[in-house]
Parts: C-alpha cells; structure tokens; sequence
C-alpha cells in the first residue's frame, strides 16, 4: 500500500539527529571548543588569582629594569646596567650562535661518517660503524657533561698557555687577534659582496654550459681567486683599512682580542658528535636508498668513484636525506638548551635561569622562551621545506 | 708435439687475493690513498685503545671501600662499587630492596616474554604490562598500603627513577599519542586543528622547558588545594611531550595502512571506532612497533635531563656522589659507568628495533 | 553570530564554576593534615642544609624547619626535604610546593616586596667574599682586576659582584653555574680565578676542595647578607608560626635552655623560663600551637647556640666564629623580641 510504504520511509529520511554523523561531527566539535577554552579558562583564572593572592608582580615591565648582571659571552654590547630584555637578546644570540655552527659541524661530520659507514674499507667503515652505535645510544646531557670535563682538565691555567701563533689555547678559551675595521673597510665587504655574486653567477654559466657543450670550465679555481682576490685588491688600494687586535697576558688573564669560551666548545663538539651520528644514518640510508643501478650506470660510463658519489648518488639520495634532516637540526637548536648544565649563556640559561630568578616573574619568561623556540622551529622548517621543494622539483 | 689433452686442474687463486692477506689487501689497501688511510686510522686507535683498555681493566681498581684502595694508577671502580646501591636505588630504604628488585624481574621476565617469538598469548601480556603492570609497580614502589610501608617519591632515585620515568613516560603516551594521531587525521576540522596545534607545539619547544614548567608553573596553574608531587609533575611534563611524538609515529603508521583496509571496513558498516579499533589500529600498530621503540630509546635518554629540576635520576645521583669530599676526582669513572649503563639498554633497544625493521620489511611490507 | 554569544556565555559559566571553588587554605591546616612540614633546603651545602650518607639533612636551615615541625606538630622529624636549586626556589615556595623556603636565601627589598614572600627573620648574619687559590699571591680583592670569577646563577652575590666590580673600575669575566657544587669544581678544575659567594658558604665550599689549604678567602666582605626563612605572602598565621620558632631558639640560648637542660629547668622559677615552656603568658593560643610549642623546640632541635656549635661552630668542620652571630649580649647581632 502507498501509505504503508510512505510511513516506513519517513522515518529514514528524517533520521535522528544522533544517527545524522554531520550534526554528530558538529556537536562533538562545540563540545571540544566549549572543553578547551573551559581549560583555558580554568588554568589562567586559577593562575591569576594564585598570583594575585601571592603578591606576584605581574606583566612586562622588568624588560626594561636594568639587569645588574655580567654576561660571560656576548655578541652585542652588554654590562650590567642594560636591561633584562637586553638579557633576552644577549641570550638569544647565543642560543643562535651554537646552534648555526652546530648545524654546519653535525652536517659535515654526519656526512663524512655517514659516507664512510658504506666504505670499502674495512677500518674506516668499522670505525665509522662504532663512532655511530656509541655515540648515538649515550644521552646528550652526559656528553656535554663528560665534554665539558674532558675540554677543561688538559688545558693549562692562563700562565701556561699553549702558544700558537698570535693564538693562545688555555682554560680560559681559545683567545684569537680580533680584526679591528677601520673606515673603508665597507668598500673592501662591497668587493667580497661583488665576488660572491660573481661567483654564483659563474657556476650558473659553467653548469649550462656543460649542460650545452659538455665543456668544463675550473670553476673551483677561478671562484677561489675571486673570492680572496678581489676583496685583497680592494684591501691594498685602500690602505689595510684594518689591524689586529691582539690578545695579551696581563693579571690574571688574556686581554683583547676575541675569545672563544671553554663552555662553548664543550657544547659544540657534543652537539656535534651526538647530532652527526644521526645526520650519519640518515645520510647512510639515503644512498642505499638509491638503486645500485644508478651507481652501476654511472661506473659503466667511467665516472670516478668519487664523481659517482658526487654527482650521481647524492643529488637523488638529497630527497630522502632532506625531511629527517630537517628534523635533527630543529632538535640540535633545541637541545642547544642543554648548555644551561654547564653554564654556557644561551636563551635558557641566561633568560630563563638568571634573569626569571632575578625579577621571580616565572610565567613571562618561560612563555617567552618557548615562543622564542617555536618561531625558530617554525622558521626553519620553513626554509627546509622550501630546499626540499626545490630538490624535488627534479623528479620526472 | 706434445698435446696434453687431460685437463690441468685448476690453479689455485694467486695467494694475493685469498687468505688474510688477500682480505687485507680488498679490504684495508685497495688504493694507495686508502693504505695511508688505513695506516693513519690504525695509529690512531693503536695509540688511543690501548692505553685506554689498560686505564679501564689492567691498571684499575676493583675491590675496596674507601679511595685508598685506588693505588694501581688506573680506573678506580671501587667509586662505582662502593655506591652501587645508591646508583641503582636511590635513597629507597635498604630494607625495602626487594620490593624494587622484585619488579626488575618482573619487568625482565616481561620484555624476555615480549620479545621472544614463540610466546604464546603475546597482546594478552602485552596488555598486561601496559595496564596492570603499571598500577602493580606503583604500589610496590609507593607503598602506604598492603602492608608495604610508604617510600615518599623523593627517596626514589638511580637507575630505578629513570627506568620509572621512562617506563611511565611510554606507557602514558601510548593513548595519549593514539587519540592525538587518530584527531590529526580526522575530518572534524576543529579537532584536526587543535590536535596539530598541540603536536606542533610540544614537539617545537626543547624538553628542558617543558620541565621547568611543569616543576614551576603547574602549581600555578592548579588551585591551592591540589598539591602535585615533583615527581608526578615530571611525570606530566615527559607525558605530554613525548605524546607529540608518539602521535607522529602511530600518524606515519596510520597512513602505512592501505586505503582499502579503511574503505573495506566503511563498506562493512563498521563506525569509526569500530573501524580503527578493529581493523586499522591492530595492524598499524605492528608496523609502529619499531618507531615506539626508537622514541622510547629516546625518551630514555632524555630522562637525564631531569637533573636540571632537581631530581635523583642516574646520572643526577652520580653527579652528586662526584662532589662527595672522600671521593673527588673520579668524574670520568662516574661519567664512564652511566654512559656504559645507558648505552646497554639503548644500544640493545636499537639492535631489536633495527630487528624487527627487517622482519616487518621482508613481510607484506608496508611499501 | 548567536553561535559566538552562546559559546561566550558558555565559557562564562565555565569561568565562574571554576573561581567559585577557590578558597584560601591555612598553611598550619595543611601542615597537620599532611603530617609533615615542606621544607625547600639546597641541593647540598654543609653547614647549612647537606645530607650525611644515610640521607639525614643537617645544618642551620634544616634546624629552623625541624623547630617549626617540632612547634606545629610535636615531632622535629616530621619535616619532608625538597632540594632545590637557586633558580627554582621563590617558585617552588610562591606555588606551594613548599611551606617554608630556608636555604641560605638573603632577605632583600624585591623580594621581600614583589614575589610575594615574607622573611620570617634572619637566623644568620653573612656578607659576601671572595675565595682564591694560594698560589695566585692576592691578598686583596681590589687587586682582581680582569680576573674569572665563579658564581651560582641566580643569586644575589650575582649582582653584588657586578656592583663592587663596576664601583672599583675593574673588569671580570663572569663563569655562571647551577649549582655551587658545580662552581666549586669549576674552581678546582682553574676555569675561575676566583670563587665568590656568602662567607659561610666560601668555608663550607672550601672543604668541598680536594686540598681546602691551597685556597684562602680574602679578608673582604662586599655586601650585606641577612640569611633566613621565607614563607608565602598571605597567610600571617605561618608567618607568625615560622618567625616564633626562630624567635624561640634566640631566645632559649639567651635564657640558658638546652635541648640537655630544659627538662630539669621546665619548673624553674624564673618567670620568663616559665613563660617559655607555656605554664604561663601567651603559650601557643595565638598561634593556634600547644602550649608547648617553644618546649618541644628546645627539647628536640637545641637553641640557637647549640646548633650553630653543632652545624657551623667548633663541632663541625666549618669551624666558623660566632662573630656577629652571637647574642646582641655578647657582641653580636641577635636580639629576640621578648616572649611575653
């Protein structure tokens, strides 16, 4: 019957707005909204009101109280009577600082290690082989321990320096003649400035021309002289726009020149051994993930062992190498927050340890740091990613 | 003319290319540039192992109980052996030993169970030591009922703090991260958003302030009346920080699993819980097993950081016995003994996952 | 549009639940509901709070958290140690993990006003120094100019450091740890020239070396260093409770009570003996303590004297002078307001 039929399809075309898994979906998402700004609300009135009970001073004014404090290393200018956001910056710096040459010495290591795990020769790649396994299964934090240790103990006190040079190698650090720049020294950074970009453009030319010809040019060699040339030549016209400054014993320790911290070699060599192992198995897995067929190919049209490597295998094995690289550089930036175990001033030690001591205002300064490690994480990923699509763009 | 048609037997390779040396020369002097390396290499270790080995086993100390048994010039383990107990248990009560000693059985009889093939029944005791085991160590450990006396969390410490912390880390990860992996795939663009957002946090900021904020500012955070333990914040702290990573590894096996398994069980009926619980988790959750293990390995070593909120683990308790006026001096000995103990369990982690890598890998893998 | 009001009157609500259920809880409350004192110590500094190798704390600051155990709750062993390092302590004490903060921390301005802390008083007079390796021939800290100088992260010497050093035109490398074990091996390893800190703390750093005899502390005191027990802000009841135990030892040493004596003295006729032990005057109503409170103290922990023999004094290896930190008396500092 037509009505029966109608009756028992209504019911379905209406169904329960339980059984309807768009409302559903809807529902459960207010309902998650509502839970997390509850959360949120619930967390910061209990903070607020904690701090108000408490007497805690509040807010962002101490940014501009001054500090009162030394810094042991800082790149810009800084006593003790700029400000706590000065702090902040002396900090940043630092953390930065550690983390740029981290990043170049583990990428060099790791590929170095990485390459000669996969050696024909028996020793090079055992010894790679047990550089990686122990390293890699030790904790950080005992490394720049251990590190910090095995850097100070065999160095002799200031008296006793090792001499090399116009450089002196003690407990104190590694003190270097620092170049002092006098005016027209901007012209000769200009020269520098001119080469590279000449330099860039002439591996541009010499890659198309190959491409072309399949001429070679001696691009190394001619970029080489380029770059020490030009700025040399523009050096001598201006009349050595620059002196050294060089460090010299007086009291207790060396003055003048520039230093290079105990802390922050002991912190490097750790980031770098401990990130290269993992840069080294990345890199490894990266070749063998290039079909043999390739480096085959490449012997068969008499391309070098080296050459093979060079310009066969790892410009493909670059696209499986470049997402978990990725990765170990954002976690080298971020363990560089283990230098606070050994007293080298980064963002964590000197903001989040003396200053969040100093003005008690915990809540800013710990929200400050991890913002600060976010928009670095951020940013790096985002250039990574640009690089990555860059390198993929070759794929057929 | 002499014809010699028998057949000459024949010749044995040239003695160069068999044999040790035949292996020296394929294997350490194949080309003038790697005969120097080799050499190079072979002077280097040569001169660094061999003095080391003689530090460490022929010129060390072994038996004593004060620093005036270290004479013989080299290692002096006596430090180690004198402290043993304080390393492995902290400031645990002595008389309650057995109670920390009865669960490294159990969790050794575990993993034995959990790693070996032909254990029968392994998801029953899988579950088991995700859901009972914890809650039975906790009582073992804490106390305060079942006639146990009550070991306050602060006198936990050594290796058994940092097996707790890495233990309870997983452990409390593992659904965590589950729900996390399972709401960045969902199509509810609200819970997408928000479990990225969470992931991507956790995961960007260093671990060492997470744990400052957790030991500082959750107190903060909670009204008065909730009191948390130092420990348990800790414990919070590492819980959430390496959910972000558990979700990232269970997401990469989630998207391991082929599309047809998820539209086969939609076609079925299935509902959504039903779907990941049944049909996708159970097989994701195989091919993850070497990815849990990994983070694990790393949670592990991460757990040292502790030291830096002020908390007893391995390394933190030798790192004060370092500064005890009787022993001074002995760091590298110290430093040795806890980066032999972290590399054994990290480095037998590491084989078993790159174990099990293979065996998935030759299956119906994954690719 | 009507989504956003009632997401926002939700969450309103949801506000309101929430500060409707906070109330402020009474310290003492706590304190006996749990049956043990929170006690926020330093990871390790003889002399001052240090644990001996079974794990029991000794020194001055354990000996004011004992008292104030002994005064809440009858037992001076009902007191639970949190070591905690210079950075984490005023948060470790303004989040409540701790009811009192007694940890060689200096009473000043800022703190006692903007972290929301109170100074209960001060149960050691120090000033901060320098200490130097023999063999350097200083004998003056004017004469460190350019030199390394070891110091804890976040404490107060830190900035004094920087005051003296920019007050007599001269320069210094500042060498920042967590810890003062850490700054003390920093000292021995010669990453420092110089190690700086509270006196008392320069003695009891020095025995931390490997030969205390090759280091000598300079005869110059550049700050003012009134040490003693903080608690939060907001609770005068604690307050009162933790400023009266230390007020108490004072006091016992001024009447001549020991942990020894005072059972034989408890019926001495000397009415302020008799006050003290809570048969007459105040007792322990105002505090809501038992009237015995100061008696349990002297009993269980000594009077200050006793102590400072005990853990700094003569009797320890320290082997500190009273120096300003004998009774007003006898010379020095001290000076209890009377109990009465």
């Amino acid at each position: 019957m037509p009505s029966d039929v109608n009756k028992g399809v209504a019911p379905s075309s209406k169904p329960k707005f339980w059984n309807d898994p768009d409302k559903r979906a809807m529902l459960f998402q207010i309902l998650m909204i509502l839970t997390v700004l509850g959360f949120f609300a619930y967390i910061i009135s209990n903070a607020l009101y904690n701090l108000k009970t408490r007497g805690i001073t509040t807010g962002f004014d101490f940014l501009d109280q001054s500090a009162g404090f030394e810094i042991l290393l800082h790149l810009i200018p800084f006593d003790a009577t700029f400000s706590f956001g000065r702090t902040f910056m002396v900090g940043l710096l630092n953390t930065l600082l550690v983390s740029f040459l981290g990043v170049i010495f583990a990428t060099t290591l790791g590929f170095v290690m990485g390459i000669a795990r996969l050696s024909d020769n028996w020793l090079i790649s055992k010894v790679a082989t047990a550089y990686i396994e122990i390293f890699r299964n030790i904790p950080l934090l005992l490394q720049i321990l251990f590190w910090y240790v095995a850097v100070l103990q065999p160095l002799p006190l200031p008296k006793q320096s090792i001499e090399m040079g116009a450089a002196f190698l003690n407990n104190r650090g590694l003190y270097l003649p620092a170049p002092v720049f006098e005016s027209g020294f901007g012209f000769v950074m200009i020269a520098l400035a001119i080469a590279i970009a000449a330099v860039v453009f002439l591996f541009r030319w010499n890659k198309k021309r190959q491409d072309e010809t399949g001429q070679r040019f001696p691009v190394i060699w001619v970029s080489l002289g380029l770059l020490i040339g030009l700025p040399f030549v523009v050096y001598l016209i201006m009349g050595s726009p620059m002196s050294w400054d060089y460090p010299v014993l007086k009291g207790f320790n060396f003055r003048g020149g520039a230093t290079i911290i105990p802390e922050l070699m002991a912190l490097l060599i750790a980031l770098s051994v401990y990130t290269g192992t993992f840069i080294a198995e990345i890199v490894r897995s990266g070749i063998l993930a290039v079909s043999s067929g390739q480096s085959e190919a490449a012997q068969a049209l008499g391309l070098s062992k080296n050459r093979t490597l060079r310009l066969i295998v790892i410009p493909q094995a670059m696209r499986v190498i470049i997402p978990p690289l990725t990765s170990q550089y954002l976690n080298l930036i971020k363990n560089s927050s283990l230098a606070t175990a050994i007293g080298y001033p980064d963002l964590v030690s000197v903001f989040m340890g003396t200053t969040l001591n100093q003005t008690g205002q915990a809540i800013e300064i710990i929200f400050m740091t991890m913002a600060v490690y976010l928009t670095i994480n951020m940013i790096v990923s985002m250039l990574m990613n640009l690089y990555n699509k860059r390198m993929s763009l070759v794929e057929r | 003319m002499i014809i010699n048609d028998t057949k000459l037997p024949d010749l044995p390779p040239p003695g160069s290319t068999t044999g040790v040396v035949g292996w020296l020369r394929k294997n350490l002097f194949s080309t003038p540039f790697y005969s120097l390396l080799t050499l190079l290499i072979g002077y280097i270790l040569f001169s660094t192992l061999i003095p080391a080995f003689q530090w460490i086993f022929i010129d060390s100390d072994w038996v004593g109980d004060s620093r005036d048994a270290c004479t013989s010039g080299g290692a002096c383990w006596v430090f180690i052996t004198v402290r043993m107990d304080q390393f492995i248990y902290g400031f645990y009560p002595e008389a309650e030993y057995w109670r920390i000693n009865i669960l490294f059985g159990m969790l050794a009889l575990l993993i034995v169970a959990l790693v070996y093939e032909g254990t029968p029944k392994k998801g029953l005791i899988a579950a088991f030591a995700l859901t009972i085991f914890p809650i039975f160590a906790f009582y073992m450990l804490y106390g305060g009922s079942f006639g146990l006396t009550l070991v306050e969390t602060h006198k936990w410490g050594g290796l058994s703090l940092t097996l707790v912390l890495a233990i309870v880390g997983i452990v409390a990860s593992l659904p965590l991260g589950i729900m996390l992996a399972l709401g960045r795939r969902s199509q509810m663009s609200v819970v997408r958003s928000f479990c990225t957002v969470f992931i991507e946090m956790w995961r960007g900021v260093p671990l060492i302030t997470i744990l400052f904020m957790a030991s500082v500012m959750l107190p903060l955070f909670m009204p008065e009346e909730i009191d948390f333990d130092k420990l348990l914040r800790a414990l919070i702290g590492i819980t959430l920080f390496q959910s972000a990573y558990m979700a990232e590894v269970i997401r990469g096996g989630l998207q391991a699993i082929p599309k047809g398994q998820y539209e086969a069980a939609d076609a079925l009926g299935l509902s959504y819980w039903k779907k990941m619980a049944l049909i996708v988790l159970p097989q994701a959750l195989k091919i993850m097993i070497p990815g849990i293990v990994n983070t694990f390995i790393a949670l592990f070593k991460d757990t040292s950081l502790v030291l830096i909120i002020g908390l007893f683990d391995l390394l933190a308790i030798v790192q004060a016995a370092l500064s005890d006026p009787k022993w001074l001096g002995y760091s590298i000995e110290g430093y040795a003994f806890v980066a032999f103990v972290f590399w054994i369990f990290c480095f037998s982690m590491s084989r078993y996952s790159q174990y099990l890598e293979r065996k998935l890998h030759t299956g119906h893998g994954a690719r | 549009m009507k989504k956003i009001t009632s997401l926002a009157a939700a969450s309103a609500i949801a506000i309101g639940m929430v500060s409707g259920a906070q109330a402020a809880s009474a310290t003492l409350d706590s304190v006996k509901d749990k049956g043990f004192v929170q006690c926020g110590v330093s990871t390790g500094l003889p002399g001052f709070s240090n644990p001996d190798e079974k794990g029991n704390w000794q020194g001055m600051d354990v000996d004011v958290c004992r008292a104030v155990a002994a005064a809440t709750l009858g037992d001076a062993s009902k007191v639970k140690f949190i070591p905690l390092t210079a950075k984490e302590r005023f948060t470790a004490l303004q989040s409540g993990e701790i009811d009192i903060l007694s940890r060689n921390t200096t009473w000043t301005q800022t703190r006692d006003t903007t972290l929301g802390l109170n100074f209960a008083g001060v149960n050691y007079y120090d000033g901060q120094g320098f200490m130097v390796s023999k063999n350097l021939g200083v004998k003056s800290a004017k004469e460190l100019d350019g030199a390394a100088v070891c110091i804890q992260s976040g404490t107060t010497t830190e900035l004094n450091l920087s005051d003296y050093f920019r007050l007599n035109k001269m320069t210094f490398s500042p060498v920042v740890f967590d810890s003062s074990d850490q700054t003390v091996k920093g000292f021995e390893a010669g990453r420092c020239d110089v190690l700086t800190s509270d006196q008392s703390q320069l003695y009891a750093l020095r025995i931390k070396l490997a030969d205390p005899s090759s280091a000598m502390v300079l005869p110059e005191v550049i700050s003012k260093e009134p040490l003693g027990p903080v608690v939060r802000q907001g609770d005068d009841q604690w307050f009162n409770i933790v400023k009266w135990s230390l007020n108490a030892m004072i006091n016992a040493e001024e009447l001549g009570l020991t942990s020894a004596n005072i059972d034989s003295e408890k019926d001495s006729a000397d009415p302020s003996i008799a006050r003290f032990v809570g048969k007459d005057g105040p007792k322990g109503s105002g505090m809501e303590l038992s009237d015995d409170w100061a008696y349990q103290i002297i009993k269980q922990v000594g009077n200050y004297g006793e102590g400072f023999e005990r853990n700094v004094g003569s009797g320890s290896p320290l082997k500190i002078d009273r120096g300003v930190n004998a009774l007003w008396s006898q010379g020095g500092f001290l000076y209890a307001p009377p109990m009465r």
